[in-house]
């Protein structure tokens, strides 16, 4: 389980501070499939942020009583100036992980052949997101949290992390952002909608979705 | 579904559980750092201790050509060695912590990795830099005669030790502090080469007239490097220090400096 007590979440701009969340409460159960909502800027990334404790909030509580993924395929969670090896290798001892293993998994679900020797600023977008997936999938998490992460690739490549994430780790929890209804309506079993800093709750996809085009209408 | 709120229990991680994580992070984040700043080429990460040597050695050259006066009875690269590897372990220190959150920040989506580990990490080859470069330098001028084995050897690593203490402090201090004001960034380097002179590396305090070795000797660092050099040249020197002044004062330094890193985390950005 994770979960958000109060949260709130304030950026400074000039001449003061913005609130993005506004004292939020969440459940993620786990094995839960939770889709995010909301329109550009309404702190969805934020809220992704905040579950995987790259961020702290400015007040609130997170209690987190399973293991949470960084945003996966997030190539920013990378260093460019190392090789792919070394950040593989780099998680592989963040995380405590046997590096031999997940390297063999890596050379082979990324196919970046002689490129993993190479330093990332080398890297084209694709290859980047490649290995960033790939390097995702190393760590086994309970709960994995996904921004936009279905871009990533070719329709080939999709293809293969939709399997590794969905079918493989189906019974793992997810938390999903997403502007494409399909894939969420896909996925999910709840959604939730942010809007003005707070969250709204459904008892149905449907419901969320109907809401969340109300909304953008407003 | 139900999202209602019940008082929530707090999930803890036993102190061994993170104390293994801290570790493991921090070694992971030393590898990191040495690629990043070394590389693979040539000698690699025996420039750690190299860059320090050499700056060591120029220094001990030039004064000793220059002939220049000290204050007491000690050969000049003596002098030089003890006075100019206490700078260096002081200084370059801070001088890697002022805005180390940039360059790091992607690392930051990891939870386990704290804004503490990456200073952590970057103290630790710091320190080991400047203290390899020390002993390398204390043998190799030892073995050539130009100066003796340490009279007090644990005084000299106790010395050490402080300064080192001293230079986390004052590191973890301007390094968060540099965080948040941009001033501190830029003023921080004027006011390390301001100290350098001041700091006792390069005189003995009981050279100074009185008024000025009262002033000198409000700086810790002062203190640090006048017990380095009583540790080393004891008979010959007249040390002055006061060990319960520079752990006072640094352990102040400590304090402010955590509360800092503790406001500057829980505002960073990932």
């Amino acid at each position: 389980m994770i979960e958000l007590v109060n949260v709130t979440k304030r950026y400074p701009v000039k001449g003061g501070e913005r609130t993005i969340l506004d004292g939020i409460n969440l459940r993620v159960r786990p094995g839960e499939k939770l889709g995010i909502l909301g329109r550009n800027g309404a702190g969805k990334s934020t809220l992704v942020r905040i579950l995987s404790g790259g961020e702290r909030p400015s007040a609130g509580r997170v209690i987190r009583n399973m293991s949470v993924s960084w945003p996966i395929a997030l190539s920013s969670a990378f260093h460019n100036h190392l090789t792919g090896l070394d950040n593989v290798r780099l998680i592989c001892r963040v995380y405590g992980a046997d590096f031999e293993n997940k390297l063999e998994f890596v050379r082979e679900f990324s196919e970046l052949g002689i490129y993993l020797r190479e330093e990332i600023v080398t890297y084209s977008a694709g290859m980047r997101a490649r290995l960033a997936f790939a390097i995702s999938m190393i760590i086994e998490f309970d709960c994995y949290l996904i921004d936009e992460v279905v871009a990533v690739g070719d329709s080939r490549f999709h293809e293969k992390c939709q399997h590794e994430l969905f079918e493989r780790r189906k019974e793992r929890g997810k938390v999903i952002v997403s502007h494409d209804p399909n894939f969420i309506r896909k996925y999910c079993d709840d959604v939730i909608v942010l809007a003005d800093g707070k969250l709204h709750e459904f008892s149905s996809v449907e419901e969320g979705y109907e809401f969340y085009d109300r909304h953008m209408k407003l | 579904m139900n999202r209602s709120l019940h008082p929530p229990k707090i999930a803890s991680t036993p102190l061994l559980v993170s104390l293994n994580i801290q570790r493991r992070v921090i070694g992971a984040l030393v590898m990191r750092e040495i690629l990043d700043r070394w590389g693979r080429h040539n000698i690699g990460f025996l420039w750690l201790f190299f860059e320090p040597m050499i700056f060591t050695l120029a220094v001990a050259a030039l004064w000793s050509f220059s002939k220049m006066g000290h204050g007491s009875t000690i050969p000049i690269v003596a002098f030089a060695l003890t006075g100019y590897s206490a700078v260096l372990l002081w200084r370059n220190m801070p001088n890697r912590c002022v805005r180390a959150v940039q360059p790091n920040h992607t690392l930051m989506h990891h939870r386990n990795i704290k804004l503490m580990d990456i200073y952590g990490a970057r103290l630790l080859l710091e320190a080991s830099g400047a203290t390899i470069s020390f002993m390398l330098l204390s043998l190799l001028f030892i073995g050539m005669g130009w100066m003796k084995l340490p009279e007090d050897t644990l005084k000299v690593v106790f010395g050490w030790l402080l300064l080192a203490w001293f230079g986390c402090s004052l590191a973890i201090l301007i390094g968060s502090l540099s965080e948040r004001f941009e001033i501190v960034h830029i003023l921080w380097h004027p006011i390390s080469y301001i100290l350098f002179p001041l700091s006792g590396a390069a005189f003995a305090v009981s050279a100074l007239p009185e008024k000025a070795q009262q002033a000198v000797l409000l700086l810790p660092m002062v203190h640090g490097v006048e017990l380095i050099r009583e540790g080393y040249f004891g008979s010959q020197y007249h040390a002055h220090y006061d060990i319960a002044y520079m752990a006072g004062v640094t352990l102040v330094m400590t304090l402010f400096g955590m509360a800092q890193l503790r406001y500057v985390s829980r505002h960073i950005v990932a």
